[in-house]
């Protein structure tokens, strides 16, 4: 289908969004929630045990997701896997129909809920691109075998964190990721408009040409968003946002309301998204709702978003 | 050199249960440095154990216990005391050595950490991870393969804080280490190279090198 790759291609604002298999094997809220995403998005991101916690596999979900009559788009670690395991992981993501992927390094197992696990990191994110783009260029395996019936070919991507310093060296990862293949990237959450114009001009100055989306995390509350400003790397939600989630957190308990944060968040998400559309600061966004993806209906509606 | 750090006594004496003639090897080099196998801790270690019901026949320091001719010398010695057992304070390697010259057994008092620098007394830090294909004349000097939790040789992942490492608050993250010394050495170019797969075929254990032209 490559319903991703025709939209970005083509020039159309593409619309992804960010979805963890569960820790077990229940998967009846995920699918619960891809009914609702259903013809809304270019795509499904799984999660490959994001944090190093350990979940259930991104290929399990996206198979799930494909039969349900989702765009999936694996997501391939090099934390857990060996070059062989990643590539024998894509075979049979292939088999299933799926054609999208998103490359990273991964989270280290010390960060994440299973830490004695030995951490494999055989390859880096751009050490996956090479491969998988040496595959289809070839025909041939990671052992440079032939691969009996051809290489599939996938439509691949990768990631970037604008706020960073120095951003040099995020500017140089990024062309080395787009030399070995990302065809797309999405970013770590942004949260204002001028850092993310920033990181483009940046982008556009070394000359890099790729097609990135803008991640997009909806805030459900002021501690979120000062817990991720202060343990998650890259993350910098400005103050005046921080207040106002506190001030809605105030204002629903003076009334006795629930949820105003989070109706605050997702209307704060769906504002910073119009803008990046009209104002055509990049191609697309990505949006991670971190367990809330039956919130993005409501998100990608107010923000007058439509595939 | 080596860095080694003691095991617990305890560890060491359950090793040692029914052994009572103990024979001790001290290591001039490296566990010298690390103060885990130097004459000091031979005497430490001796005075332990004959307070500790063990009586010790012998002790011998070998100038490096990974080398077959200085260690098989001391191991000759040892034996001649007819100890029930030897116990090695060096590094995992001279255990081993010291084991192929004696027929009872060799128990190590130390664990071996890494191969790392001596920063300042009593502090060492691992640097190098023998992957057997050096890309310090890319990085500045500084490794990334050993001081990057990920061992990442194209640049950092996104996990630095404030220069931090992800992995371990207290330590730098390797790659903007490299950055800034790149900087320094007016040599940023060199961080725009992509650096080739080295692949681990070439690094599968245990690993011989023979610069002799024979065995």
């Amino acid at each position: 289908m490559r319903l991703l790759e025709n939209a970005l291609e083509s020039g159309k604002f593409g619309v992804t969004v960010e979805m963890a298999p569960p820790k077990g094997y229940d998967f009846s809220e995920q699918m619960e929630a891809a009914e609702l995403l259903k013809g809304k998005v270019h795509g499904v991101n799984v999660t490959d045990m994001q944090s190093a916690c350990l979940k259930a596999t991104s290929l399990g979900l996206c198979i799930k997701l494909k039969q349900a009559g989702l765009e999936p788009i694996i997501q391939m670690t090099g934390r857990d896997r060996s070059r062989m395991a990643i590539m024998g992981e894509m075979f049979s993501a292939a088999a299933f129909g799926i054609d999208t992927m998103l490359a990273l390094t991964g989270d280290h197992p010390v960060v994440g809920d299973c830490s004695q696990s030995k951490p494999v990191y055989d390859l880096d994110s751009v050490g996956i691109l090479n491969m998988l783009s040496t595959m289809e260029a070839t025909g041939m395996d990671c052992g440079g075998n032939e691969i009996p019936g051809g290489a599939p070919k996938f439509y691949k991507g990768a990631v970037v964190t604008p706020v960073y310093e120095p951003q040099i060296l995020q500017i140089n990862k990024l062309r080395q990721k787009v030399d070995a293949g990302a065809q797309y990237i999405q970013t770590q959450g942004i949260f204002d408009l001028e850092s993310m114009k920033r990181f483009m001009d940046a982008v556009d100055k070394a000359n890099i040409k790729t097609h990135i989306m803008a991640g997009i995390i909806p805030l459900k509350a002021a501690g979120m968003a000062k817990y991720m400003n202060e343990n998650v790397p890259g993350i910098a939600v400005p103050q005046d946002m921080i207040d106002k989630l506190a001030a809605a957190a105030a204002e629903g308990k003076e009334k006795g309301v629930k949820g105003l944060p989070t109706k605050l968040g997702i209307e704060m998400a769906a504002e910073l998204i119009a803008k990046i559309k009209d104002e055509g600061i990049c191609d697309g966004v990505h949006i991670m709702a971190i367990g809330a993806e039956k919130n993005v209906p409501a998100i990608l509606e107010k923000a007058g978003l439509s595939i | 050199m080596i860095i080694t750090q003691k095991k617990p006594i305890e560890e060491l004496m359950a090793m040692l249960e029914g052994a009572t003639k103990i024979a001790l090897l001290g290591c001039g080099s490296c566990a010298t440095a690390c103060a885990t196998g130097g004459e000091k801790e031979l005497k430490e270690m001796t005075a332990y154990l004959e307070s500790h019901g063990k009586k010790v026949v012998a002790t011998a320091m070998s100038d490096y216990c990974c080398m077959n001719m200085s260690t098989k010398t001391c191991m000759k010695k040892l034996a001649a005391a007819q100890p029930d057992a030897v116990v090695c304070m060096s590094c995992g390697d001279g255990v081993q050595v010291a084991a192929k010259h004696i027929g009872v057994p060799v128990y190590p008092s130390n664990n071996t950490m890494f191969l790392g620098e001596s920063v300042r007394l009593g502090l060492f830090e691992e640097a190098c991870h023998l992957c057997g294909n050096c890309v310090l004349g890319t990085t500045g000097g500084i490794c990334p393969i050993s001081r990057c939790a990920k061992s990442l040789v194209n640049g950092p992942c996104g996990g630095q804080k404030n220069g931090k490492c992800e992995v371990n608050p207290e330590n730098d993250c390797a790659w903007i280490m490299i950055y800034h010394k790149l900087e320094e050495l007016g040599q940023l170019e060199k961080l725009t190279q992509t650096r080739p797969d080295k692949g681990y075929a070439d690094v599968s254990y245990p690993r011989t090198i023979n610069i002799r032209g024979k065995k």
